[in-house]
């Protein structure tokens, strides 16, 4: 029951940061998604981020700063168990489920549906 | 009267408007957003955390289990899109259905499901990354400078 509610408040106020952005500054949906990614990414280096998945559970990875964590703590694992090539592979390995899903669902979602309206 | 001196009243004219609609422009309704914001996206993470939960206890490392985790999500994501519920969800939740892994597949759908008419490759293909694509650059050239800096300085 502890995981849920973590994660309950965790994502939720990963969420209301990306609210009051986009009320307060001009960024709009697509900005904050972009910047969520670099910032989750740039705080998995320095860190940042494991410390929030451990307390927060689905609640940081499932936000789109935990898609930027998944890349940068791939990316320095493959590192670490391989040298150099590491840098190149280790981010797409680490994400290849949920962005090869992306892609598969989307496309077919995009074609078996129209628009309403 | 002069063709530049139209064009100056014209000038003013804009300002004095923009002036004018930014004061009679409502205002977000900060407190409701954020409250939604928060609402609808812990109900979206607590659903990850559900179907993570089940996956660990199919066996799945707690990393392992991150990967198919998502694709469920954006699986669902993927459907309510198309059925056109995600985007009524999203009106009242704002950044709650966005900042999600499921906005992430909203954002893709969504698009390309909007251009279909323009083709399956200029219209679904190239439309379903017009956000998707620039968080996949941005995120990936972030892991390879932060990789980089790393493999120097280990």
């Amino acid at each position: 029951m502890q995981a849920y509610i973590m994660a309950f408040v965790i994502g939720g106020l990963i969420c209301v940061i990306g609210q009051l952005l986009m009320d307060l500054t001009p960024l709009t949906p697509a900005h904050v998604l972009v910047l969520f990614v670099v910032l989750g990414g740039i705080m998995s280096g320095l860190g940042l981020y494991q410390p929030l998945v451990e307390m927060g559970g689905a609640g940081a990875t499932v936000p789109l700063p935990g898609f930027g964590h998944a890349l940068v703590s791939g990316t320095i694992e493959e590192i670490n168990k391989s040298g150099f090539t590491g840098v190149f592979s280790g981010g797409l390995k680490a994400s290849a489920f949920g962005v090869t899903a992306a892609v598969v669902f989307g496309l077919l979602a995009a074609v078996a549906f129209n628009p309403r309206g | 009267m002069s063709v530049s001196d139209g064009r100056q009243g014209q000038e003013e004219f804009q300002k004095w408007y923009q002036a004018r609609f930014n004061q009679v422009k409502p205002k977000p309704p900060i407190l409701k957003n954020v409250f939604w914001a928060f609402v609808v996206g812990g109900l979206i993470c607590t659903l990850g955390q559900v179907i993570q939960t089940y996956f660990i206890s199919l066996g799945l490392s707690q990393k392992e289990a991150a990967g198919p985790t998502s694709a469920v999500l954006i699986f669902l994501a993927a459907l309510f899109t198309g059925l056109g519920v995600y985007d009524e969800l999203g009106r009242k939740a704002g950044a709650g259905s966005i900042v999600p892994i499921t906005g992430f597949a909203n954002s893709i759908v969504a698009p390309a499901m909007e251009y279909k008419r323009e083709g399956y490759v200029f219209g679904v293909g190239a439309k379903m990354f017009v956000i998707a694509g620039p968080v996949i650059v941005y995120g990936l050239v972030t892991a390879v400078l932060i990789g980089l800096a790393y493999w120097s300085f280990r």
